[in-house]
């Protein structure tokens, strides 16, 4: 069903050791939508979004609390399986990261690994993922060479494609334009805003013109809450709450 | 927190009080033109109106560079985006003082008939609409910019009012028609400040609260 919370977060509190990081999140995220996180470092934009494919499940110590509910199913249920969790949420980080390994072995590493033998299926899902991240048609002819001989703009869209290449329902973006140059995270911002055609988008950006620009639905954090959780164009237009207004207008932060 | 930006939105606001005040100066000029006959403001109008028009390109220079330069948000972003609409609004404002200078020559020199009073009525309306317009932006009054909002029915019905008399004149004595013509077309000069005055009001609404009343659309 389209505009439906795809994910949710009820009453979640999150510590690392006694600290308390996330103080009673509740955030719906639309089916399709995709939405920004802001707000200033530290506020737990990074530890929330880590939460909702259970990335912080390896620091020892954490503790969470409430539900991350995926179409109404609880991620933090004992019997989840982890692995298919991770397959349908996917996430993207702030540097690229590609396996070293050749461009075609990153994409089809994962189609392997999840038991797919067939070779020819499996390059056709390479080819398809890499279309669908705006990268084939730059490096079609360079399939065998090391992933990290491309720019790192080029080695972002090989992560989202490697990600997409498992066809996951959410996709997380930890501050995915952090590292590359102006042109390469055009390029990103283009292709998040198509990606949301097909996959669920939540994003965290210290760039609120990129949050503004790609985005259909902002939440801004501070100190582990969330302050202001509304559509994009009213944050950046008109905010309901005057923290949420000093903080975009670059009165605090 | 002072931010870089800050100094530049105060610049924007100085401009545009400026041209406020020289707007009010020239409609209070040429009504006075028209009222009292003294062929020596004119110039004086002109010069003004000069000003106003340089002051009008140069806040919409300035207002370019803010949203070009510092990705406005939020209030920023809706009062240089209010400030673009009012300078424009204030423009015209000016033009209507030099239309009403014109069209005030042609009574240089002749007698006032009834009408006038109503017009003087009318052009005391409008100007207080203007300036508390202005007001209403200086001081943030949503209150007071609704206060000139809701007086523009007033000046609508007086220029209404105006024209009936008016015409009842020519069909009684069609020599006086082109004076007729001339004082109509004043009181649609007046009727158009009370409409950009209303204009302006409805940015500064829109400027502090974040809402559209444009066009009734108050919900």
């Amino acid at each position: 069903m389209k505009n439906q919370a795809k994910i949710e977060a009820r009453n979640v509190n999150f510590y690392y050791g006694s600290q308390i990081a996330l103080k009673n999140i509740n955030i719906a995220c639309e089916e399709n939508k995709v939405t920004a996180l802001i707000g200033p470092s530290g506020c737990g934009k990074s530890t929330f979004i880590r939460t909702l494919n259970r990335m912080n499940d390896v620091i020892p110590g954490i503790k969470i609390e409430g539900d991350i509910l995926l179409e109404g199913e609880n991620i933090y249920h004992p019997k989840v399986d982890i692995a298919v969790l991770r397959k349908r949420v996917g996430m993207v980080f702030q540097k690229p990261n590609p396996f070293p390994k050749s461009i075609f072995n990153n994409i089809a590493y994962g189609l392997r690994i999840n038991g797919m033998r067939d070779k020819r299926k499996i390059e056709m899902i390479v080819e398809k993922s890499l279309k669908e991240a705006t990268l084939w048609d730059e490096i079609k002819d360079r399939m065998d060479e090391n992933a990290f001989s491309l720019s790192g703009g080029q080695q972002q869209r090989l992560c989202i494609a490697r990600s997409l290449a498992i066809k996951p329902e959410v996709i997380l973006f930890d501050e995915p334009c952090s590292a590359i140059d102006p042109v390469a995270t055009a390029k990103i911002e283009e292709l998040i805003h198509q990606l949301k055609e097909h996959y669920t988008v939540i994003v965290v950006t210290h760039n609120m013109q990129q949050a503004a620009r790609i985005s259909d639905f902002t939440a801004f954090m501070m100190l582990g809450e969330i302050v202001e959780y509304d559509k994009t164009d009213k944050i950046f237009t008109n905010p309901s709450n005057t923290l949420t207004e000093d903080y975009i207008t670059g009165r605090f932060g | 927190m002072e931010r870089h930006i800050d100094e530049e939105l105060q610049e924007l606001k100085e401009k545009l009080l400026m041209m406020a005040s020289l707007t009010e100066k020239n409609i209070s000029l040429s009504i006075q033109c028209f009222k009292e006959h003294k062929e020596e403001i004119v110039q004086d109008v002109y010069k003004k109106e000069e000003t106003i028009n340089f002051l009008d390109i140069e806040i919409d220079q300035i207002c370019m560079k803010l949203l070009a330069l510092h990705q406005p948000m939020a209030v920023d972003l809706r009062y240089i985006a209010s400030s673009l609409k009012i300078s424009s609004e204030l423009e015209r404002i000016a033009d209507q003082a030099v239309n009403i200078i014109d069209r005030s020559l042609v009574f240089i020199n002749s007698h006032p008939q009834k009408p006038l009073i109503d017009i003087s009525r009318m052009a005391s309306l409008a100007q207080s609409m203007l300036k508390d317009s202005i007001e209403s932006f200086i001081k943030k009054d949503v209150d007071l910019a609704q206060n000139v909002c809701r007086r523009d029915d007033e000046v609508d019905e007086m220029n209404d009012q105006i024209f009936r008399v008016l015409l009842t004149c020519m069909m009684q004595e069609p020599t006086s028609i082109k004076r007729a013509v001339d004082l109509m077309l004043i009181g649609r000069h007046l009727e158009r400040i009370a409409d950009h005055s209303t204009n302006i009001s409805e940015e500064v609404i829109y400027y502090v609260k974040g809402k559209s009343i444009k066009h009734h659309c108050a919900d």
